[in-house]
């Protein structure tokens, strides 16, 4: 079943990679959509087919040796931590397929290749959600930056080629210090193994404060380069600039929770003594990310780094949360504000990936109609494009964590579970939330309020500019709200009725814990 | 054609001196060196077949040196390990069977490469013959547990190597082999001197008796003895401080002889290295094992950051041997601090070697293309080279789930394992780095585009998109390029059974 998963999109991938390059556009789009939505088609009948309430064991388990010698198997599986992440991947890579039929694709050159990329990027970050082996985490992570490198290199905008570089060596300088971290542990287990089960059971590290504290460091560093937090982010604005906007989408919806993901699931169960003696390190990062991020967010001009930087504010709060969790009491209040805190970073991650990947996939309909992200460029869009300005609209608000969206539910979860054990950490983070409101807000009023004014620039779409230029740009398409519209009304359904979601998480991130008291 | 050059003369006299004393040692041992028989009988009577041959027609020398690397591998399979020959003085263990099957199938995959390289050649047999004579060489140098045969076994890998290397007889090729050779006699008389030293402290040549012996020799002795073996043996490894010849010699060489000298003998090489670091220099009174480390951090830091702004392609896949190389000493250095470095080594050698060769024979199928901006825009004429130009430059790089990222991960379990976590860090440090100057060159190829080439035009070493012109095509180093790529994957992922073999 999830091996199915992993290797449906890379086998699609490589069969769409044998038809010549002349065959039409919509062949490659249709096999494209047609197999994301057989994906997510998948994932859902998972989740359906295993009923609620579960519990917090995991589903669809496959475990087979690999490499039997060097302790690496192929083992795979789901639990209420990966599954609401497997359904937002693939719930975000439909997103991106259906928002490249606008135009019926004409805007995307080469689009054999393109399709190919995703649904490979596809495979490789479904994989990584449901590995339950190191190596094949590693695997997959790497092969997600090989992937997405390509992505920005080949069809990202002017400076795309410098941006990718920088995006790959950052990435990959913590892919290795992640595998420097895993080594570590392999090497601590006795018998030696990079099965993720085995190490959460043996617990390898306990009473080796010294030895953990070091792999801590590895992984953390590794981790944190990829969610991204402060100071590791600096790749980060520029490999979203530049990247296309479905790139964009995948980079921050899908990719960046691989760095909190890791953390829920190596670094927290498989050595909970070096995380417990550290934690207040994650919850100090996570705090200067969240008021970093929405400060230099707030000094943004350009409306794609604005989100790039929101985004490092969000993943802000994943961090403060899981930091805060690691306080050790037997208090029953105590244990449940834990509770609430994980729950809240799971939620957090799946409410991120949608309104992230909705705002970059509005920000590509912005880019596709001025040629341009530059707010002070635009002005007064509302009166000519009113369903983008409500949509974008929509999305800042429920990014900003307003009531009735997930950002919501995820933030008071985690500001409620993590208040009691760092009041003072999470009161400043709560300061992020202000700022995050008042960017949103400043910007949302700069491009699609006051007085029309649009950007006047050479080659804009589709043809020449001239007086008539200004006609042209039109409010949202079609293909591009079908791609949208869907991401938003989650973040709504999940505002209103996240239970459903939560019945999964809540298992899960109750073993969390209780492998961190060991 | 006989006579017509240095190297054919200076490769058959130790040819012949080697062919002479295996038929000592299968006296005892008859199918125990049948490999090394193979090859060193398939490099004489490619010699004689060569002088019989049409000049036009000497493919036949290629395939019969091909024949013997397959069967040679096949006897390596179904061979029994764990013995030895000339009393001791040669070992077939799971190391030498190990350097046969990387020696041979690297061999025969420079052999298939340089096919339409050398194809018309005048002097086609020789070259060949040399090639052959070169990888018995290391063939030698990787069972040696002697002095004598590991310096037999040093000339016999350099000297043909020289020839090769100036084949051409051109400007460049001239200079390379010239380079080459100097350096390469440097080194050869600090080994001699070296074994000389040895042999004097340690009162026997064998490494049985010299782990014996040299605990009660004279310090100094046995360090300047040690210093001069070790110091030859990373010259034909092409490690710092020995690597000068590396740049100059790929790229003034043909691409399959670049190919062969930065792969064939390095397996060798590093075999007697761990041998000699492993075996009589384990608890002498110098700490060996300290010294290999730096070499490895200088040799990797060095080739690094000597290749990030080569514009031509084999010189920058030189330094990217010389660094790498660097990543290959690391388990030598720890060898005799854990059980996982042998292993790690010899999985690293054999990925290394396949990866490089893909490399260079993505090289050898767009002839003429020098430069890095003479392979912008190759992806859309030739998209499937370029694939697999990506597989072995990321491969290089250690990428998942090419083999080298799997020798990569047994380098950093052994360096943790052996107490050094600051080599491993230093190694992740020095791979990140190589990133940069492979995508330097695989960016262009895969996405740039050839008109924007030509309006550029402003780099020297472009010669234009001489890529794209169909007659260049070269199926067969095409062929090999698409073998070795596919085979580094294969062995990245379908390892178990070689890990399990080299345990």
């Amino acid at each position: 079943m999830l091996t199915l998963l992993v290797l449906l999109p890379a086998a699609v991938a490589a069969l769409l990679l044998c038809v010549p390059r002349s065959a039409p556009r919509a062949l490659f789009l249709c096999a494209w959509t047609a197999t994301a939505a057989a994906e997510l088609g998948l994932v859902l009948a998972a989740w359906a087919a295993d009923g609620t309430p579960m519990d917090d064991g995991m589903r669809y388990e496959i475990s087979t040796r690999w490499i039997p010698s060097a302790g690496v198997g192929y083992h795979v599986g789901v639990d209420g931590l990966s599954l609401p992440l497997v359904a937002l991947t693939c719930v975000l890579f439909l997103a991106c397929a259906v928002y490249t039929w606008h135009e019926g694709g004409r805007g995307t050159e080469r689009m054999r290749e393109y399709a190919a990329l995703f649904l490979f990027l596809q495979a490789t970050c479904v994989g990584l959600f449901v590995a339950l082996d190191l190596i094949l985490f590693f695997v997959f992570f790497d092969l997600s930056l090989v992937g997405m490198y390509f992505l920005i290199a080949g069809w990202g905008h002017s400076g795309a080629r410098r941006a990718a570089l920088k995006f790959f060596l950052y990435t990959f300088t913590g892919s290795l210090a992640l595998l420097l971290g895993f080594v570590g542990l392999y090497l601590a287990s006795m018998p030696h193994t990079f099965d993720i089960s085995e190490l959460t059971a043996q617990n390898p590290l306990s009473g080796r404060p010294l030895y953990g504290g070091l792999v801590l460091l590895a992984l953390g560093f590794g981790l944190a380069v990829k969610t991204p937090v402060f100071p590791f982010h600096t790749w980060l604005p520029p490999a979203h600039t530049e990247a296309p906007a479905a790139g964009s989408a995948i980079l921050a919806g899908v990719m960046l929770k691989m760095g909190t993901y890791g953390f829920l699931r190596i670094a927290m169960p498989v050595m909970p003594g070096a995380w417990r003696d550290f934690a207040l390190v994650f919850v100090v990062v996570g705090v200067v990310s969240v008021l970093y991020g929405a400060l230099v967010a707030m000094a943004q001009t350009d409306f794609k780094r604005m989100i790039a930087y929101t985004s490092v504010n969000h993943m802000g709060y994943i961090l403060l949360a899981l930091g805060a969790v690691a306080a050790v009491t037997t208090d029953q209040h105590t244990e449940e504000a834990r509770h609430l805190a994980v729950s809240g970073a799971v939620f957090q991650m799946v409410s991120h990936g949608l309104l992230t990947g909705g705002l970059f996939l509005l920000a590509g309909v912005l880019y596709a109609r001025g040629r341009t992200y530059d707010m002070g460029l635009y002005s007064g869009l509302a009166a000519r494009t009113p369903v983008l300005a409500g949509l974008t609209g929509i999305a800042a608000f429920a990014s900003l964590g307003l009531p009735g969206f997930s950002g919501f539910v995820a933030e008071f979860q985690i500001f409620a579970g993590s208040l009691g054990a760092r009041p003072v950490a999470t009161a400043l983070a709560l300061l992020g939330i202000l700022l995050t409101a008042a960017l949103f807000l400043r910007a949302l009023h700069r491009v699609f309020l006051g007085p029309l004014r649009l950007p006047r620039v050479p080659g804009g779409e589709e043809g020449p500019v001239l007086p008539g230029h200004e006609r042209r740009f039109g409010d949202i398409r079609a293909a591009e709200s079908v791609a949208v519209v869907p991401l938003l009304g989650l973040a709504v359904v999940l505002g209103i009725a996240p239970r459903f979601v939560l019945d999964v998480v809540e298992p899960a991130s109750h073993a969390v814990l209780h492998l961190l008291a060991r | 054609m006989v006579n017509s050059l240095m190297g054919s003369g200076a490769g058959a006299v130790p040819g012949n001196g080697m062919a002479g004393g295996m038929g000592g040692g299968s006296a005892m041992e008859p199918l125990a060196l049948l490999p090394e028989m193979l090859l060193a009988a398939s490099a004489v009577c490619g010699l004689l077949l060569g002088s019989w041959l049409p000049r036009t027609r000497q493919w036949p020398v290629a395939a019969l040196g091909g024949a013997a690397c397959v069967a040679g591998l096949v006897a390596t399979a179904f061979g029994a390990t764990g013995t030895a020959a000339f009393e001791g003085a040669f070992a077939v263990d799971t190391v030498t069977a190990t350097a046969r099957v990387v020696v041979l199938g690297g061999t025969a995959l420079v052999l298939a490469m340089g096919a339409e390289d050398v194809r018309g050649h005048p002097r086609e047999a020789e070259f060949w013959v040399l090639a052959q004579l070169a990888a018995l060489g290391a063939l030698v140098l990787a069972g040696a547990r002697d002095l004598l045969p590991l310096s037999a076994g040093f000339l016999l890998a350099s000297v043909p190597a020289y020839a090769l290397a100036g084949f051409r007889k051109d400007g460049r090729g001239t200079e390379a082999a010239l380079k080459f050779y100097v350096l390469g006699a440097l080194f050869g008389v600090l080994l001699l001197s070296g074994t000389a030293l040895l042999v004097a402290a340690g009162h026997g040549t064998s490494y049985a008796a010299l782990g014996e012996g040299l605990g009660d020799a004279p310090h100094g002795l046995v360090a300047a003895g040690s210093l001069g073996v070790l110091l030859g043996l990373l010259f034909k490894a092409g490690a710092v401080p020995a690597h000068f010849w590396v740049p100059d010699t790929v790229q003034g060489s043909s691409s399959p002889v670049a190919a062969l000298v930065t792969t064939v003998p390095k397996a060798g090489a590093l075999a007697a290295l761990y041998r000699l670091v492993a075996g009589p220099l384990d608890g002498a009174p110098v700490a060996w094992d300290a010294l290999l480390a730096a070499v490895a951090c200088a040799s990797m830091t060095l080739g690094n950051l000597a290749a990030f702004f080569q514009r031509d392609v084999r010189r920058l896949l030189a330094y990217s041997t010389v660094s790498q190389i660097g990543y290959l000493l690391v388990p030598v250095a720890v060898a005799a601090r854990t059980e996982l470095a042998r292993p790690a080594l010899l999985f690293y050698v054999a990925a290394y070697a396949l990866t490089n060769l893909g490399a260079f024979a993505v090289v050898c199928a767009v002839p003429g293309a020098r430069g890095i901006d003479d392979y912008r825009g190759l992806g859309r004429s030739r998209p499937l080279l370029v694939a697999a130009l990506a597989v072995c430059l990321l491969g290089l790089v250690g990428t998942p789930p090419t083999a080298v990222f799997l020798g990569k991960v047994g380098v950093f379990g052994a360096a943790v394992d052996g107490g050094w976590t600051w080599l491993a860090a230093v190694t992740a440090v020095n791979t990140v780095a190589s990133l940069f100057y492979y995508l330097r060159w695989l960016a262009p190829a895969a996405f740039g585009s050839a008109a924007a080439e030509r309006a550029a035009g402003a780099d020297p070493l472009a010669h234009g998109p001489l890529t794209h012109c169909p007659s260049a095509h070269r199926p067969l180093a095409t062929a090999t390029a698409y073998t070795a790529a596919a085979a580094s994957l294969a062995l990245g992922i379908g390892s178990a059974p070689v890990l399990d073999l080299l345990r």
